[in-house]
């Protein structure tokens, strides 16, 4: 049986897994101790189920637990990562390269750093929403201390070379840290393998629970410190101070041990979803893939339907809870930063719908989202004057539109 | 953000959405806003020999309050006078829509295609175009 509204947009965030809640729950209740209260069970207790979750992340990310630093979430670990490196490495040098279609939480705290003196490369994208490696290398100087470059984009899903970046840093001595949210218990993440020297994530993206996320700090070759970004108790191995969040660690560890476990089996079918959708809905004329889909997230989709507009469209299929790059959705008045970057014009970046899935998604949920979509955007077609014109072969872009 | 029950009445059942034969005199049509922007709508007016309008139609890209706006103005424009049409304020939309401030624009857009249909219907007929405010948005 379906129920309304379907949720499609797993890329903001993911369900809670009732097994996570299960296991959260003693601490939300009878076992409410401080991590950090070293003389009494109730401290010890709350101690030994941080451990178990840190084991259960490192278990996942393939690192050692003592590498884990709990954070309230992705965009403080991006803060810590990017400030932190950048106060800790100041006698090293000034520059850091990410590119244009990171997170805000990425952006932004570059942001600030050049308004406390720092440098900041942002790498441009190519078609597909890759980087250029070389444009990469050719971008470092002896002054770069940091590249920052995601794991996997949040609106069109597309994969970073991840290995091929961090060799490029390691041949320069520079750190590479990257924001994996999108990543981390959706596709395998291997910070070993990939070469991380740093990692943000955070739980509720992986089926986890709200307010809770961590960062990964490598400790040997190279042995990498972040500065602390907020100060009082010394958490953390002091780099991040702060009562621990005891049972959004504990959701944050069984949602990874989940993770590990359920990958593959979530994948094979998620994907097989995702691209069910997708082969449907590019049956609509005018309708594009945004972004690269070889090197792609295998759970999430992001579409635009020429000649009508994401707001409009997205209230057509109120059924669906999914997302739109349509300036109306947010408070700026331009559409999404990453589809422009990719070389969309305005008005497809407008027409943009994200699609996410999730291991909850069910094969009757997607039927039903793929016929809610063909209706909305027939419907809408026959209400636009874009449509009619371009059905008439006239060239919008010989119409003289009024600025506004 | 939650829709006025208007909004998603018109947005729902769309009034007199549809083409009028431009090339026709009596037929005035404004096409205004910019697809990078997000909404452009047409909206063409019938006039009859007395200055009546007897039909009006509309096409809009744009978000539920942009179709909904201009749903509106064609419902109130028929049967009005040229003279009573370009009276419409886009005040008086955000009013019976109940749109917030993030969509007056909506309702801007709205009234500059009524405005400049009439204009089309005036230029056409060998009138001068009206000084129309410049858009404020």
């Amino acid at each position: 049986m379906l129920t309304f509204p379907i949720y499609l947009d797993n890329n903001a965030t993911t369900p809670l897994d009732p097994r996570v809640l299960d296991a959260m729950m003693p601490y939300l209740t009878n076992k409410f101790g401080n991590a950090a209260s070293r003389n009494h069970a109730f401290g010890w207790h709350a101690e030994e189920a941080v451990d178990y979750a840190r084991e259960q992340i490192a278990s996942l990310i393939n690192c050692s637990p003592k590498e884990i630093i709990f954070t309230s979430g992705a965009t403080e670990s991006d803060n810590l990562a990017i400030k932190g490196v950048f106060e800790m490495y100041a006698s090293k040098g000034n520059h850091i390269i990410t590119a244009t279609t990171e997170h805000k939480a990425v952006l932004d705290p570059c942001k600030h750093i050049e308004k406390m003196g720092g440098k900041v490369t942002y790498l441009k994208v190519d078609d597909k929403g890759l980087i250029n490696l070389e444009e990469l290398e050719a971008a470092i100087t002896d002054k770069t201390i940091l590249i920052s470059i995601m794991y996997a984009n949040n609106e069109i899903g597309v994969i970073q070379p991840i290995k091929e970046i961090s060799a490029i840093a390691k041949k320069h001595g520079v750190l590479f840290f990257t924001d994996a949210t999108q990543a981390v218990g959706k596709i395998p993440v291997d910070v070993e393998a990939d070469g991380i020297d740093l990692m943000a994530f955070s739980g509720h993206k992986m089926y986890g629970p709200k307010g809770v996320g961590a960062l990964y700090v490598r400790r040997k070759n190279p042995r990498v410190k972040v500065t602390a970004q907020m100060d009082g108790g010394g958490h953390e191995r002091g780099m991040r101070s702060g009562t621990l969040n005891v049972p959004g660690i504990v959701g944050l560890g069984k949602a990874a041990e989940i993770a590990k476990q359920d990958m593959e089996k979530d994948t094979a079918r998620i994907s097989v979803m995702r691209d069910r959708l997708e082969k449907e809905l590019l049956t609509i004329e005018e309708s594009y893939v945004n972004g690269s889909t070889e090197h792609r997230l295998p759970h999430v989709s992001n579409i635009s339907f020429k000649y009508v507009e994401g707001e409009g469209l997205m209230m057509g299929v109120k059924d669906i809870a999914v997302s739109s790059g349509s300036a109306c959705t947010s408070a700026s008045l331009e559409p999404s930063y990453v589809l422009k970057a990719l070389g969309l014009s305005d008005d497809l970046a407008h027409s943009s719908l994200r699609f996410g899935f999730s291991r909850f998604t069910t094969d009757e949920e997607v039927d039903y989202a793929i016929n809610h979509v063909k209706e909305a955007v027939a419907k809408l077609r026959e209400m636009s004057p874009l449509w009619e014109m371009f059905k008439e072969g006239i060239d919008l872009n010989s119409i003289e539109w009024a600025e506004h | 953000m939650a829709y006025s029950d208007k909004v998603i009445d018109h947005y729902n059942n769309p009034r007199n959405v549809g083409t009028l034969d431009k090339a026709k005199n009596n037929v005035g049509t404004g096409l205004v806003g910019a697809p990078e922007c997000g909404d452009v709508m047409r909206l063409q007016i019938e006039v009859d020999e007395n200055q009546i309008i007897t039909d009006a139609k509309f096409k809009t890209f744009g978000c539920g309050s942009a179709i909904a706006s201009s749903s509106l103005a064609t419902e109130w424009l028929k049967g009005k006078s040229v003279d009573e049409a370009l009276a419409i304020d886009n005040m008086d939309i955000v009013e019976e829509l109940a749109l917030p401030p993030v969509k007056i624009h909506c309702s801007v857009l709205a009234e500059d295609a009524i405005k400049s249909a009439i204009n089309d219907y005036r230029v056409k007929n060998g009138l001068p175009a009206l000084e129309l405010p410049k858009s404020h948005h």
